[in-house]
């Protein structure tokens, strides 16, 4: 088991020491041409969970290669490239271009940011081109808003998937209880946090039984506990996301709770006949 | 250098509608007046942005005006309670300044305690909607206070090295008297280190992360904050 970022929620050059207690880092989504993001207000918390309307904000292709590679491989971490575009071809000419960069160990394809235009083709179609585009291990993102995950989960594998992200946020709106109007500039945005833990794990859950891939789970993970559920139902890696916001120095805490776990039914007959 | 640490509360004192929260220290530096914590709102998912108020021996306070879920939350915190605070974050005012003057609105009376202290105690503007908020004013010394519709811009001496801190409108007008002016803005904030790219603001044409980039700007860098 690996403890990743989730894509988005983590910038490793202004948070070292948090980027340096995970296994690897993902970055943020770069698309080929830089994008300044969504209008504010981006950022909303609610009752069981929070909701962001980012847009892909990143520095465009070339300047992520000039400038924050070199940076983020300084480093010494594993890094994966989170994959952004508008249609298949900007995918593959992305991965082409990170193809040969040796600091790179995975490129994981955003097939299903909720705050942007999606690309016309499916998701299959897209895994498609970049698998024809590099070598690197494919890791297909994937939401859990789509009518049938582990279909879509099928068809990815056979377009030459390495392995799968589950989950990312899943549209939700907020008010401002003032005015009734939408708290987000963009009305609606990607929801996260425990409310999306159940989310998870039922795509999770259903995405193992389907395919025989690796999954990273991901998806309200606050505790030691909610990773292990993810791990139950089929994830073998583990990614944090908008803990990392409540609390930066969780992987730590999370993989010392995953560590110190004993539950009733692991306990040894001695701890047993203790109770 | 920042840490994030469960600290206890000390005190919890009434200052007008505010609430000035004192919480141990424990191994937390106060950092540069204008940097800030993220302070752990009981019950709430987010932590919630407070710049530093005062710095007395052994302490950290901050004044906080209860307007949402979390801040209410952090004003009904009792004495003996613990909350988890990471600071301190981005960056706060410059110190080298020759005629300081602070100019407030508001709960942007916040910083100024502590900067006060830094800065040896320079004359002050602090205006406010009520006699009721400008309780707050006691805290800094030398602050001379205007109630509304009077605003602090009406006192603003343009040859003087403003630090500035208040509601956007207010700080629009400072910047536009006083090209110099250091001002300490304020933004939705998930994270406070980075992240989550929830706080831009438009800086040199640019959306730029106010965690990161700020929360004190120089009025010339600013060019237009956004909505």
């Amino acid at each position: 088991m690996r403890l990743l970022n989730a894509s988005g929620c983590l910038d490793a050059l202004t948070a070292p020491e948090v980027a340096l207690a995970l296994d690897a880092f993902v970055t943020k989504t770069v698309t080929p041409l830089p994008r300044d993001g969504n209008p504010p207000v981006r950022i909303a918390e609610t009752e069981h969970g929070m909701l962001n309307s980012i847009g892909l904000a990143n520095p465009g292709l070339d300047r992520f290669l000039g400038e924050s590679l070199p940076r983020l491989a300084g480093l010494g971490l594993p890094l994966w490239v989170s994959v952004g575009g508008f249609d298949a071809g900007q995918y593959a000419a992305s991965c082409a271009r990170l193809d040969d960069r040796p600091e790179i160990e995975a490129l994981e394809l955003n097939l299903s940011c909720p705050n942007v235009e999606e690309a016309p083709e499916s998701a299959a179609e897209i895994v498609a081109a970049c698998r024809t585009a590099t070598s690197k291990p494919l890791w297909a993102k994937l939401s859990p808003a789509l009518p049938r995950v582990p279909d879509v989960a099928r068809a990815v594998a056979a377009a030459g998937a390495d392995g799968l992200s589950l989950v990312n946020t899943i549209r939700g709106l907020a008010l401002d209880p003032r005015t009734l109007r939408p708290v987000l500039g963009t009305a609606g945005g990607g929801y996260s946090g425990p409310a999306l833990k159940p989310i998870a794990l039922a795509a999770v859950h259903a995405c193992a039984q389907a395919v025989d891939l690796p999954i990273v789970g991901m998806g309200g993970v606050m505790t030691g506990d909610d990773a292990r559920d993810l791990l139950a139902v089929g994830a073998t890696h583990i990614a944090l996301g908008t803990v990392l916001f409540r609390d930066p120095f969780a992987p730590r805490r999370i993989r010392a709770e995953l560590a110190a776990e004993s539950r009733p039914d692991t306990l040894t007959l001695d701890q047993a006949s203790r109770v | 250098m920042r840490r994030r640490e469960a600290r206890n509360v000390v005190a919890r004192e009434r200052v007008g509608p505010y609430t000035l929260l004192r919480l141990d220290r424990g191994g937390l530096e106060p950092g540069v007046p204008g940097q800030f914590f993220m302070l752990e709102a009981p019950g709430r998912l987010l932590p919630r942005p407070m710049s530093l108020c005062l710095a007395p021996p052994g302490e950290l306070a901050f004044l906080i005006d209860p307007i949402g879920p979390g801040t209410r939350a952090l004003c009904s915190l009792e004495p003996g309670e613990r909350i988890h605070v990471f600071g301190p974050l981005g960056n706060g005012f410059r110190l080298d300044v020759e005629r300081p003057l602070l100019v407030g609105g508001g709960i942007g009376v916040a910083p100024f305690p502590y900067l006060s202290e830094a800065l040896g105690g320079p004359p002050a503007v602090l205006g406010f909607r009520t006699s009721h908020h400008a309780e707050a004013a006691a805290l800094v010394p030398s602050a001379e206070v205007v109630l509304e519709p009077v605003l602090v811009t009406e006192l603003v001496e343009r040859s003087c090295d403003v630090l500035a801190c208040g509601p956007e409108p207010m700080l629009e007008a400072v910047r536009a008297l006083v090209p110099h002016a250091q001002l300490a803005w304020e933004a939705p904030m998930a994270c406070g280190h980075g992240g989550c790219y929830g706080c831009v603001v438009e800086i040199d044409g640019a959306l730029q992360r106010l965690c990161v980039a700020g929360p004190v700007l120089c009025a010339e860098k600013h060019e237009d904050l956004a909505a």
